[in-house]
């Protein structure tokens, strides 16, 4: 099943893991045409646009995954369908930053976008062709932030930091921690709440990298609050 | 066995401890203490973990040979020319300053188990109550015919880094134009299963600047090798037509080495060679073979969740030597498997928590300027052995934006794993 509120959180991780791109929701029209290029060689949009090697996308917005008459989707899409997967800015900024994180064998060869302007533009392009282009982002004080949407049992847990002391010995083969980050970031002094956010994003598979999605896979939700706890501590 | 924090083990470490004396001794008779063997990704990082989380409760000796050492992970990124030597040189201050360690720079060269103390070549004896082997690779000897380690001036196996590395890149650098480099492949399982790639990657890297018609040819005796895929992609994409691979089916499993004539026999055929890279073999290193802990095979068996060796429960061995499951030999691992062993040593020696023991590894390799792979895996310990949970690969075609992140990520990782080392 899709957690819905689980997509909701992953657009405010993007915000926060990039605060510098706050506007990025809004989008840019025209530069959104630039960056279709690189889906026009599958996708069609516009007037009389047909199915391709992927589906045409007027209307993609309030569209049901997998629901175009006559294109064969992969059964993962359809799937995502039946369980009520609609297409809105939250869903799109989700499958659009790594398709196959939330399309685990989508048919759509695309590595993905992972600029978040590049997909606010290119989303505010493809809104054109909607009718209804219902869920534009919400105004900019309330899009940003990390309370939104997680569950907030997972939030309330209090960390143990000395299991957490013991756990941080695998994300420091990599995780600097004196806070150095060339290379890898830093991962040391966040918040608790953010630190809790991002872990669970990579959990499920909702931020992108395949060595974090593969740490963050096998910890519990207890032991994520005990790194989170030891973490923002460390060093001070 | 699935355990939480909530019934993690530390009393019945806890009663094992005193069963094996030194929680009463210690008390009594100073602390207990803790010697271990090789300076490396495993020991160094036990050493460090022990003296660190036991807050000086626990007498950590470490035995190693070299004052620098010179870790072998980003060693053929100094033969590529994209490392300084001495990037990759390491000492032991920090550990002996800052954590109280006693670094004894000298051979061990045997262990009494009964009396349980350990022999140095220059004539010393450190008792233990626990002891650490990580002593990374021997060769075996007589795997490659021809060679044997008189041969390593002629033939570098450059398989531990230092002076062997440095004789390598000089030989290459040496190589006639026109030139070839030949790379005769260890079997399984051996130290750092991409290792022999990346440094032929390394190798075509500064042909392709400085000999552009030097040949490169690798003589293998497996079916196939770690990221295959991606490693002939990219050697497709770089060096197109310099790198030949012989696998077993073309007589790279039947390799004869004639070090005076610089000549290699591949299945009958001799083959004249400008430098020959031999990585014969592998089996544990020595000191662990005359501990007595290692099998048939060359290889010490531990349990999983505790890196003890199954023929001594007052031994652990880390990394390389370690005979443990489904983790590779790498760095990356050792340095894994030392901060299980630590908190065991702990949990038995002072009745600390022991927690649940978890494994991770990441393998980076470079094929040439901002093109980098990975592969990696997650493990636990199982009754058996270390098993795999997870993992993942680097893909073919990936775009050289994550290539270049996916390398700027190992430079970040070398420099986490070896301030997790050395301090």
């Amino acid at each position: 099943m899709f957690d819905f509120k689980r997509l909701a959180m992953i657009a405010f991780v993007t915000c926060f893991a990039q605060p510098a791109a706050a506007n990025h929701t809004d989008g840019d029209v025209k530069r959104g045409e630039q960056v279709f290029k690189k889906c026009r060689s599958c996708h069609k949009v516009g007037e009389g646009a047909t199915n391709r090697v992927g589906p045409q996308l007027n209307g993609l917005y309030q569209r049901g995954a997998g629901s175009v008459e006559g294109f064969k989707y992969s059964a993962s899409m359809l799937r995502a369908g039946a369980d009520g997967l609609v297409w809105d800015h939250v869903s799109l900024d989700t499958y659009l930053e790594n398709p196959k994180s939330l399309i685990s064998k989508t048919r759509m060869n695309f590595r993905g976008l992972k600029d978040a302007n590049d997909r606010a533009d290119v989303m505010a392009f493809l809104r054109q062709f909607s009718d209804d282009p219902s869920d534009i982002p919400e105004a900019a004080p309330t899009r940003i932030g990390t309370d939104h949407a997680v569950d907030p049992e997972i939030l309330a847990l209090q960390g143990d930091p000395e299991y957490g002391e013991y756990l941080s010995s695998e994300c420091v083969s990599c995780h600097q921690i004196d806070g150095a980050d060339t290379g890898i970031p830093s991962i040391t002094n966040w918040p608790i709440e953010d630190f809790v956010i991002a872990m669970h994003a990579y959990k499920d598979k909702k931020r992108v990298h395949p060595v974090m999605q593969m740490m963050a896979g096998r910890l519990s939700a207890e032991e994520i609050a005990g790194l989170a706890a030891y973490f923002e501590k460390v060093g001070q | 066995m699935k355990l939480n924090r909530r019934n993690f083990i530390g009393s019945a470490a806890a009663v094992s401890a005193t069963l094996s004396a030194p929680m009463v001794m210690a008390a009594a008779h100073g602390r207990p203490k803790v010697v271990v063997i090789g300076g490396g990704a495993g020991g160094a990082t036990v050493a460090r973990y022990l003296a660190k989380d036991s807050k000086g409760a626990i007498d950590v000796t470490l035995v190693e040979p070299t004052r620098s050492y010179y870790t072998c992970f980003f060693s053929n990124l100094y033969i590529g020319g994209f490392r300084e030597f001495s990037s990759i040189g390491h000492t032991y201050g920090k550990l002996a300053a800052d954590y109280g360690i006693n670094v004894v720079h000298d051979w061990a060269i045997g262990v009494d188990r009964d009396a349980k103390t350990v022999t140095l070549a220059g004539g010393g004896t450190l008792p233990y109550d626990r002891l650490v082997l990580s002593p990374g690779i021997d060769f075996k000897d007589g795997a490659v015919p021809g060679w044997d380690v008189t041969a390593q001036q002629k033939m570098p196996h450059a398989y531990k880094a230092g002076s062997q590395t440095q004789l390598l890149k000089a030989q290459l650098e040496a190589m006639p134009q026109g030139g070839t480099f030949c790379m005769v492949a260890p079997p399984n399982p051996f130290r750092c299963p991409p290792g022999p790639y990346e440094r032929v990657s390394m190798v075509a890297h500064h042909l392709k600047a400085n000999n552009p018609t030097g040949k490169i040819l690798i003589v293998d005796p497996k079916p196939k090798f770690s990221k295959q895929g991606l490693f002939q992609e990219g050697w497709a994409n770089h060096y197109d037509g310099m790198i030949e691979w012989v696998g077993p089916d073309f007589g790279g499993d039947k390799v004869e080495v004639r070090p005076d004539m610089m000549e290699v026999v591949i299945d009958g055929e001799v083959t004249k060679v400008d430098v020959c890279n031999v990585i014969p073999a592998m089996k544990a290193g020595k000191i662990a073979e005359i501990a007595g802990v290692t099998n048939e095979a060359g290889w010490a068996p531990v349990h999983a969740a505790t890196m003890a060796s199954k023929a001594d429960e007052n031994i652990h061995v880390l990394g390389d030597s370690s005979h443990q499951g489904d983790m590779p030999k790498s760095g990356f691992a050792a340095n894994s498997q030392a901060k299980v062993a630590a908190m065991a040593i702990r949990g038995a020696l002072t009745g600390s928590k022991v927690f649940p023991a978890k494994f991770t590894n990441t393998c980076w390799s470079l094929i040439d300027t901002d093109d980098g792979i990975k592969v990696g895996a997650s493990y636990e310990a199982t009754g058996e052995k270390i098993a795999k949970t997870d993992g993942f690969i680097s893909k073919t075609g990936e775009d050289a934006a994550l290539r270049k992140a996916t390398f700027e990520e190992s430079i970040g990782w070398y420099d986490g794993i070896t301030s997790d080392m050395f301090g």
